[in-house]
């Protein structure tokens, strides 16, 4: 069944081209209820140990799915600007430096602004799944906002799920609400269950009509937190929890909120860097607090690593980020370029691309299984971490100089697992290599033994050879997994016959700022 | 007195708008302002004012002394 709703008059001001969009939609017997996904939920491709249930919440989300950010896309929208709590680590003057690049006002959305920005990027990216509210602000401070946008959104595009990200402090109040709208994901902002602690981390909240500091501040906050988990999990809604790693502050606390929140039925656990700069203008920026090193947060992620699922792959976007995780397309649907649209949302066509991910993945896992047979026979107690050149559909398929970021994957006789990413500036501008070299790029991967890439210059290659890091051609366009375990394989041989050393690597920068394509 | 936005400092975020028992601030050129007529400085309703509570930038949301006092009725 063909649904294609052709919007003529995008520009013109919005409720009523939005409403006609919607009463189509209606008319060609679409769900309000959102989800599209009717292929078959047995698929080994991804799934591991998550319930089919989950499974199907989860495998086209790339925030709450490692495997899926490789395929689809999210956006978020800046509708809700307003915040009711302070946080050391970021400067609402600059925005946020956590969701956005400091000193750059992202345009602010009203909700209708912002659902046809929607349907904007879902007709022309059809791997777009997922919409979220992240702020800049808090979408539960402005509640008004932030439903009327997914109510908008849910009626013309209702295959695309919704999702929002709180500090916490007013969840309690709109639980009913968030299920009724079937938002199915919420990501709670929770950097301590010690009001103690807390205290170093949030100067105040306003609660009720009043403002609060110090201590008694993040006593409410951190009730108000696990209770809105409680009151989300009870109801069958998936939550992630985020907690910002600040050294010095919360670093070790956080396996204790980890505990506390998976008990609660937290669904992920993402431990995030620090990011602080002096000219962000945060509390943290300015008393000169920095982010943990790249080992310093694996050490803790692996440490929290239990029963719980930990999240390696966030990019901490922008609010209003759109793309593939570490992209950001944001540029082309600025709200000028949006009104000048010609709109035709092809349902059909959306899912004729995330069909055709299914069968992709399926192919990845078949492939990761068999190279994994082909390393069962092996027993060595050496481990490496493996840096990846991509730009999505889960293969080695970007020049060195080309990329914005690598992947990293840790790998041992046991597998590869993916263990996070780094993301750099380019080696490469505009033709010419970057003034200091890979210098910097060589700090980010620094923890590496190989960087897997489709293609590299000789010049680069040779610094990273100096640094003990090898540059890998020979999976250009393969399948990630599968080659970082091949050449895993092929680099126990060499220490095997000799022919190389194996050298324990040392710690890596975790580059500061909010990713920005510009 | 009223409170006034000092609008240089004001970064649009909102939060005031709805706290306003009175529906005195309004958005205008980008930037919030507090009509002074409406203004109680929120005597007789909260304990603090709601403006000044909630704003994100400390000495944004001040006293307007260009204005009467404002009297709450008896």
């Amino acid at each position: 069944m063909q649904k294609l709703v052709q919007l003529l008059e995008f520009g013109a001001p919005g409720a009523k081209s939005l409403e006609e969009i919607r009463q189509q939609v209606a008319s060609a017997g679409c769900s309000s209820k959102g989800g599209s996904g009717k292929s078959s939920c047995g698929s080994a491709a991804g799934q591991g140990d998550l319930p089919p249930e989950v499974w199907e919440k989860v495998k086209n989300h790339p925030c709450y799915s490692e495997q899926a950010h490789h395929h689809f896309a999210r956006m978020h929208v800046a509708v809700a600007p307003a915040c009711n709590i302070q946080c050391n680590y970021c400067n609402r003057k600059y925005d946020c430096a956590n969701e956005s690049r400091p000193g750059v006002v992202s345009e602010k959305l009203t909700p209708e602004q912002a659902a046809k920005k929607v349907l904007a990027v879902a007709s022309s990216v059809p791997q777009m799944t997922v919409l979220g509210v992240a702020g800049p602000g808090d979408p539960l401070a402005n509640p008004q906002k932030t439903f009327k946008t997914f109510e908008l959104v849910s009626a013309t595009a209702p295959d695309i799920k919704l999702c929002l990200s709180t500090n916490g402090l007013s969840l309690p109040d709109h639980v009913d609400r968030i299920q009724a709208m079937n938002v199915d994901h919420v990501t709670i902002t929770i950097n301590m269950i010690d009001p103690e602690i807390g205290a170093k981390i949030y100067p105040w909240i306003f609660y009720n009509h009043r403002r609060y500091e110090g201590v008694e501040a993040s006593r409410i906050l951190s009730e108000r937190q696990l209770l809105g988990l409680e009151m989300l999990t009870a109801r069958g809604i998936l939550v992630k929890v985020n907690s910002v790693m600040i050294p010095g502050v919360n670093d070790k606390h956080l396996v204790e909120v980890n505990k506390a929140v998976k008990s609660r039925g937290a669904f992920l656990h993402n431990i995030m860097p620090l990011i602080s700069e002096p000219e962000h203008g945060t509390v943290y920026g300015l008393s000169g607090l920095r982010g943990p090193s790249a080992q310093e947060l694996k050490a803790l992620q692996d440490a929290c690593e239990g029963e719980m699922n930990m999240m390696r792959h966030c990019r901490q976007c922008r609010a209003d980020a759109v793309g593939l995780l570490g992209e950001d397309r944001s540029d082309e649907f600025s709200n000028e370029k949006v009104a000048a649209m010609e709109i035709t949302y092809d349902l059909e066509a959306r899912k004729a691309y995330q069909a055709k991910v299914e069968l992709e993945r399926e192919a990845i896992a078949k492939a990761k299984t068999a190279e994994l047979v082909k390393l069962a026979d092996e027993t060595s107690a050496i481990k490496i971490q493996v840096a990846i050149a991509t730009k999505g559909g889960g293969r080695v398929n970007e020049h060195f100089g080309h990329a914005h970021e690598f992947q990293i994957y840790e790998v041992s006789t046991a597998g590869a697992k993916f263990v996070g990413h780094r993301r750099v500036d380019l080696y490469c501008e505009g033709g010419y290599a970057a003034a200091d070299g890979a210098a910097t790029i060589i700090r980010a991967l620094n923890d590496c033994t190989a960087v897997l890439v489709a293609k590299i210059g000789i010049c680069p290659k040779d610094a990273l050879a100096e640094a003990g890091i090898e540059a890998v051609e020979t999976y250009a366009f393969e399948f990630i997994e599968t080659s970082v375990i091949a050449y895993f394989k092929d680099y126990l041989q060499r220490v095997e016959k000799k022919e190389i050393n194996h050298v324990a690597k040392g710690d890596a920068d975790i580059r500061q700022g909010a990713f920005t394509e510009a | 007195m009223a409170y006034k936005i000092i609008s240089s400092q004001c970064t649009a975020c909102s939060a005031c708008e709805p706290e306003c028992p009175n529906v005195a601030i309004f958005e205008k050129g980008g930037t919030f302002h507090i009509n002074p007529k409406k203004c109680t400085e929120c005597l007789g309703h909260f304990d603090m004012a709601q403006c000044v509570a909630v704003c994100p930038v400390e000495g944004t949301c001040v006293i307007d002394k260009s204005v009467p006092r404002y009297q709450a009725p008896a």
